[in-house]
């Protein structure tokens, strides 16, 4: 099994392979599974992610709590009607990847990537870029397993918890994971993937979780925007050569440290940050009432 | 290396709002549930950390007794598992407690029926993953790396050879095993690490072992 992301990159260069198809390899060997199988399963997790996607810019979706829904579906419509500043892809991503997270806050049916509270970042550009590359149905498919790989990486070297890391090791991830992907069907080489995993990660470095009343709807919702955004913008850097200075499986070792360091109150326990400002901890006592003010 | 495969990465499929408190609460109560071998009368679940804090914003509480009424993470069903508990005649509560622990999402399930109760620690670990930390207070020492059976067992001689040779008859390699008991000739637990993918078949098998009680697995 590759450990680390150094070691990723070098089996597709030797071997002369794309991430996707090293991480293929990886779970057909590990798991003694058939290519097909496995191939079936991711398909059905993009399946699942389109559905969420399609529901959140079509629907207005509502949380349990009221705080989130409908965004995704508004930023969608202004794109659609506006000549807007930050161009169409790069908006269509972030409409999707809201989406997505108001379809998870409503309690709806998603697929983790890697997690929960930052599942729209990876579907979110998927399919705005599929729109400008044309990828084949498979294509889409090696798209989650080059996100998965790196998510491997960071899972196993760091964390991809809020709990344990705070956002940094949940969007800051999936914002990674992203990035990689889309540089490899854009047609970059493993190394330039590398890259931009780098470039994005470092960029979500220090970024707490603090979400308000504990729920994952604020801030998860508009970070998981600007994930999407920083995820295309990383891609682009790295698809015109820029490199980190800072090797890739440094920067997710800063991350860890960080995340160490950082104290439990901006851990997804609902206390600090944002969720402990005066607005953040109003809406916790409307939505919870009494029950939580003890 | 606690990730072993690319789905733990980009999976579970599962219903919102978060894989460590909802995903992972949920697969803990399903764990508990299988162990327990039917549907408790009563469910308690003490909550710490993180889980404590902010369970009720992340339907950490549905998803736990979810779990228990034997759904998966991605059963739309644990919307309502409140309701579907009641009908099942479960009752259930949750304290939060105060103490820090090791890992900041962890919960300890008490599942009773009758005279019958077992409790099972559990930790939540990210994506979805979760370990089980604690059985009926055996500690247990799994390394998350691996596919792992607990077997509950009568403590009779010839148990654990049962369960080794249906493992070899099904080309299943131990990597790790552990035997404990509480006291001679009473409960006892088998905990085993293996190379590959355990089927429900194969879980099946087991359970018919003489002396075997419950038989579950906890990575896939």
């Amino acid at each position: 099994m590759f450990r680390n992301a150094e070691e990723l990159v070098s089996a597709a260069e030797r071997e002369q392979i794309q991430i996707s198809e090293v991480m293929i390899r990886q779970e057909m060997q590990v798991h003694d599974r058939s290519r097909d199988d496995i191939i079936a399963q991711m398909e059905r997790n993009l399946d699942v992610m389109e559905r969420a996607v399609n529901r959140g810019i079509t629907e207005s979706v509502k949380s349990v709590s009221g705080l989130t829904g409908g965004d995704g579906k508004k930023l969608h419509e202004y794109m659609m009607i506006n000549d807007t500043l930050s161009g169409n892809l790069t908006l269509d991503a972030v409409a999707k990847a809201m989406s997505t997270n108001e379809v998870n806050a409503a309690m709806g049916t998603i697929c983790a990537t890697p997690t929960a509270g930052a599942a729209g970042v990876v579907p979110g550009t998927l399919f705005a870029v599929k729109d400008k590359l044309n990828p084949t149905r498979e294509q889409m498919i090696r798209y989650l397993f080059v996100s998965g790989a790196f998510g491997f990486v960071i899972a196993n070297n760091a964390s991809i918890s809020g709990a344990a890391g705070g956002c940094q090791a949940e969007v800051g991830s999936a914002t990674g994971m992203a990035a990689a992907a889309i540089v490899e069907m854009a047609g970059g080489t493993p190394r330039q993937s590398q890259q931009a995993m780098a470039i994005a990660l470092k960029n979500m470095l220090g970024l707490v979780c603090d979400p308000v009343a504990g729920l994952v709807e604020v801030p998860c919702v508009k970070r998981n925007a600007f994930g999407a955004s920083h995820a295309l913008v990383a891609a682009d850097l790295a698809l015109a050569g820029i490199e980190s200075k800072i090797p890739c499986d440094e920067v997710i070792d800063a991350m860890y440290r960080i995340g160490q360091n950082m104290p439990t109150a901006l851990k997804e326990t609902g206390e600090g940050g944002l969720a402990g400002t005066p607005t953040g901890r109003r809406l916790r006592d409307e939505i919870f009432g009494e029950k939580q003010k003890a | 290396m606690k990730y072993r495969s690319v789905f733990e990465i980009i999976g579970p499929v599962m219903i919102g709002p978060s894989s460590s408190h909802t995903a992972g609460a949920a697969r803990i109560g399903l764990v508990a549930r299988q162990l327990f071998g039917k549907a408790p009368q009563e469910a308690d679940f003490h909550l710490y950390g993180s889980f404590a804090k902010t369970y009720q914003g992340h339907g950490t509480d549905v998803a736990l007794l979810g779990g228990v009424l034997g759904f998966d993470t991605s059963d739309e069903r644990i919307k309502d598992a409140y309701r579907e508990a009641e009908e099942a005649g479960i009752s259930s509560r949750f304290i939060e407690e105060d103490e820090v622990t090791h890992h900041p999402n962890t919960v300890k399930v008490v599942l009773r029926s009758g005279d019958y109760e077992m409790s099972l620690a559990g930790i939540s670990i990210g994506g979805g993953k979760v370990e089980i930390k604690e059985l009926n207070g055996f500690e247990l020492r799994l390394s998350g790396n691996h596919p792992a059976i607990l077997v509950v067992h009568d403590d009779r001689y010839g148990v654990v050879a049962g369960v080794a040779s249906i493992l070899a008859a099904r080309q299943l390699n131990i990597g790790h095993m552990e035997v404990s008991r509480k006291e001679q000739g009473k409960e006892a637990l088998m905990v085993i690490e293996v190379d590959q993918n355990v089927t429900a078949r194969t879980l099946g098998e087991l359970k018919k072992v003489e002396h075997v009680r419950q038989v579950t697995k906890i990575h896939e």
